[in-house]
């Protein structure tokens, strides 16, 4: 049957289908532009890593598309082909699928973790953009104090400094207002001395104590302090709302005297400055950590820099009182060489001017004397005769002593006879001597030479005068004189630390020894000896007149010739010694006669001398005791013989004049013989002679046996002739210097 | 008269052969210089005394180095008075025997101080054989005329 009822144009299940139908085709077409769109974009995008897996999901797409599309055919019946189609077709995407769902596990926790890690760089980028921005601000920070510091430190002027602290610092900081208090000179209030814009501050001023002041000054930070307190209030208010952030700071003004050598500052200095900072009113600007920072280094470098300065003003203030003082001392120097030069001249005239009157006066007084006068014009010329004699002393010794300290003097070198001069010496020496009843000997050391080269006058004046103060000063008792040649060793006095002598082939050194018994000189004026014009004042002088001259030209005259003069005394009444010691030449001429005495002792002469004369043998050895006897018997001694120490203790007397003991026996101790001679003969000239014989001829014995108190030394054996001559110069000089 | 420069003649060989072999030196011309008319025997005298002098010496001198522990020192001692005496009166072989002597001593050498010792005996008896015998001649020449010649 064929039905003719209106046939619906499709069918009820049909209708199902064709939904189906354009599904599906849909569905196809959307899994098929899915992947075209994905790979469209992903191609754009370059930084895309899944590629694969975007194949992938791409086949997993298109298959399912594929199947979808070729559903569109199973709808009606269709051939076995396209089921196999179909088949195949859901077999594929069954596989792919799986695998992509599989694919996916690990995926997507990978993809999510990107996101991740992009939140995180995020954040570090936005970390070291403000970490950047904070680097740069201490960079410019930095920047600036470099610049300021030079521009602080290129000047050594304090107003510069300052000012230039000031302007720097508000043009870094953008101030509105900059100032430094200074402390006064009173240390009590701090002044305002310097600001940014008032180009002349009034003298405003605080007391140091204030509160803030001390909060300040208490730490080396920059401190905040209140806009209000008297060290900010600076600038007319003028209907500003809110005044800026005010800052303020100690710069410690250092001293010279606070830098010791190992020992640096302490700020703990009581003198601080006072720097205030304000920030722009209205700006709602904070001071930040860097810019406090700014400021504190910046007080340190001005504290540095102000020092420096302080350091240059001193030294220049120092340089202009040295040459101030230098151009005075020029002056006074010439004026002194001014006054010098006046002076010789005038000297120079005196010299001649004032010393021929004077020998007119002594001359005719001395030719007055000489004439019929009364007892009366005796006495008046004699009188004349000795002021004139005394006022050319003077004049003779201010001088000489005038021309001695210009250095003007020369010394008059010539070739003398040394034993002349002492013989002169003693010459004229000897008629005021014996009037006093002084004895005076001579002993000059055979060693020394007969002809010297040197200043022959003016070593007789100085011989002459240590000898005349010597008698001077003595009342009684005795004068030595002794000259000898001075060895080196002896010379180095530790009472002469500056005199060094100077050993040369042809120089010898004089050493003269003027002891005597007289009043002696207490300690403490032996250093103003050889001051000019200083007189020991003791009543044996004052009536020795004198102009206390003598010895200073004495020196002056022994240091010209290279000597050294010195006096020892033990003190009052125990006489005193003077010493001197002076350089003479050698001479050419005939010195080989060291033993002068020998040749100048004729034979004949001596002989006579010894008849009678008693003398002291002291030997233990029975034969050389009778040789030594038998010598001294033919020259005709009166000879007592011993033969120990104590036997020669007991015979000795003042009678004997010679005792010669022997020494070379070991047992008897002849130094303690001659101590005991010494002591039981205080009196010199009661003593008898002590010669010791002895066969060692070492050198450095017979030194020994003379410091021990032996007048003298003889080697063994003697001869006749040896003893004679021994005799005679014993009894002459009573003293030996012979071997 | 023949005899008396005969005897001087002798006399005078003798005594320049003593000086020539050493036994005597400069010191017995300068004794014999001191011997004058108040002292005529001073020579002999000095001679005696020596000859005295140096046997109690060597006497001294066999017990010291007798005994079993030398006192040196003392040994020392006695040769220095020896060798004053002998140095006093020119002996000189003697001197410098005794110089030998005490160098021994100072070193404590017993052998050597022994051998000195008879060293010292034989030249001490020498030289005093050789005085002798000289002031026998001189005495021959005294009694053959009045004088003894002089150096």
């Amino acid at each position: 049957m064929v039905c003719d009822c209106i046939e619906p144009p499709w069918p009820a299940d049909e209708l199902l289908m064709k939904y189906q139908y354009i599904s599906d085709f849909f569905i196809a077409l959307a899994y098929f532009s899915i992947p075209l769109e994905l790979i469209y974009f992903v191609k754009k995008s370059s930084v895309f890593p899944y590629r694969w897996v975007l194949v992938q999901f791409g086949a997993f797409i298109v298959l399912c598309g594929a199947t979808h599309l070729i559903n569109l055919w199973t709808f009606n019946v269709h051939s076995r082909t396209v089921a196999l189609v179909m088949t195949t077709a859901k077999v594929l995407t069954a596989v792919v699928s799986c695998a992509t769902a599989l694919m996916l596990v690990h995926i997507i926790p990978d993809l999510l973790s990107v996101k991740t890690r992009e939140l995180f760089l995020k954040n570090k980028a936005a970390e070291l953009d403000r970490e950047m921005g904070l680097i740069r601000t201490q960079e410019e920070t930095g920047r600036h104090v470099r610049m300021l510091t030079h521009e602080i430190r290129s000047t050594l002027d304090r107003h510069t400094i300052l000012k230039t602290t000031l302007v720097e610092l508000g043009r870094t900081l953008a101030l509105e207002e900059c100032a430094l208090w200074m402390p006064t000179r009173t240390g009590l209030e701090l002044q305002l001395s310097y600001t940014l814009h008032h180009q002349n501050p009034v003298g405003f001023t605080v007391p140091i104590q204030l509160p803030v002041v001390n909060q300040v000054f208490s730490t080396n930070r920059a401190v905040k302090i209140s806009p209000n307190c008297p060290v900010a209030r600076l600038r007319t208010l003028a209907g500003k709302y809110m005044p800026g952030e005010v800052v303020a700071v100690r710069v410690p003004l250092l001293h010279l005297s606070n830098f010791q050598i190992n020992d640096w500052p302490e700020l703990s200095t009581k003198r601080y400055a006072l720097m205030v900072l304000m920030l722009p009113s209205d700006s709602a600007r904070q001071w930040h950590v860097h810019e406090l920072e700014l400021v504190e280094v910046v007080a340190d470098q001005v504290a540095v820099a102000l020092s420096h300065a302080a350091i240059l003003e001193e030294s220049m203030r120092a340089r202009e009182l040295l040459m101030d003082q230098n151009v005075a001392l020029d002056l006074a120097r010439r004026e002194a060489e001014t006054a010098i030069r006046a002076r010789n001249d005038f000297l120079a005239v005196m010299n001649h001017e004032m010393r021929t009157p004077m020998h007119a006066i002594i001359a005719l007084s001395s030719l007055l004397q000489e004439t019929e006068l009364t007892a009366e014009q005796r006495l008046m010329v004699e009188t004349i005769l000795k002021s004139s004699n005394l006022l050319a002393m003077l004049i003779n010794d201010v001088l000489d002593l005038s021309r001695l300290e210009d250095g003007s003097l020369q010394l008059d070198l010539g070739t003398f006879n040394l034993y002349v001069v002492f013989k002169e010496v003693l010459k004229l020496i000897k008629p005021i001597a014996s009037v006093k009843k002084l004895l005076v000997t001579l002993n000059l050391a055979p060693d020394l030479p007969e002809y010297a080269v040197g200043d022959e006058k003016r070593l007789m004046q100085v011989i002459l005068n240590v000898v005349g103060n010597a008698v001077k000063f003595s009342k009684e008792g005795s004068i030595s004189i002794s000259a000898f040649v001075a060895k080196l060793e002896s010379l180095r006095d530790s009472r002469a630390p500056d005199f060094f002598p100077v050993p040369s082939d042809n120089h010898f050194y004089l050493r003269v020894q003027v002891k005597d018994s007289g009043s002696g000189i207490s300690p403490q004026d032996i250093p103003n000896l050889f001051t000019k014009f200083a007189q020991i004042q003791s009543l044996a002088t004052r009536n020795s007149g004198g102009s206390g001259l003598g010895l200073a030209i004495c020196k002056r005259f022994v240091n010209l010739m290279e000597g050294n003069i010195w006096i020892e005394s033990e003190g009052l009444g125990k006489g005193c010694t003077a010493i001197f010691i002076v350089k003479l030449g050698i001479s050419e001429r005939s010195n080989d006669s060291k033993l002068p005495f020998t040749s100048k002792v004729p034979a004949s002469h001596a002989q006579a001398n010894f008849q009678g004369l008693k003398v002291i043998v002291m030997d233990e050895n029975g034969v050389s005791r009778s040789v030594t006897k038998g010598l001294l018997v033919h020259l005709g001694c009166d000879v007592t013989t011993t033969s120990s120490g104590e036997e020669c203790l007991r015979v000795v007397s003042q009678e004997h004049k010679v005792v010669f003991m022997d020494v070379c026996m070991p047992s008897m101790d002849g130094y303690e013989v001659a101590v005991r001679i010494h002591e039981k003969f205080t009196k010199r000239h009661e003593r008898p002679l002590i010669v010791a014989v002895t066969g060692n001829t070492d050198r450095v014995t017979k030194e020994n046996w003379m410091r021990v108190g032996m007048d003298g030394v003889v080697l063994k054996p003697v001869s006749v002739d040896k003893m004679r001559s021994i005799l005679s110069e014993l009894l002459e000089h009573r003293v030996l210097f012979e071997v | 008269m023949d005899s008396v420069t005969q005897l001087q003649g002798q006399l005078v060989d003798y005594t320049t052969s003593l000086f020539n072999e050493g036994y005597l030196n400069d010191q017995y011309t300068q004794l014999q210089q001191l011997q004058d008319e108040s002292n005529p025997d001073f020579v002999v005298e000095v001679v005696s005394l020596f000859f005295e002098d140096s046997e109690r010496l060597l006497n001294e001198l066999d017990r010291a180095l007798d005994q079993q522990s030398l006192d040196f020192r003392r040994v020392d001692s006695h040769v220095h008075q020896l060798k004053g005496s002998s140095s006093s009166i020119g002996a000189q072989r003697v001197q410098n025997v005794c110089i030998v002597f005490r160098n021994f001593c100072e070193a404590q050498n017993v052998e050597g101080c022994l051998q000195c010792l008879q060293q010292v005996r034989h030249e001490y008896s020498l030289v005093k054989n050789k005085l002798e015998t000289l002031f026998k001649l001189e005495q021959k020449l005294l009694a053959a005329r009045g004088s003894i010649p002089t150096q």
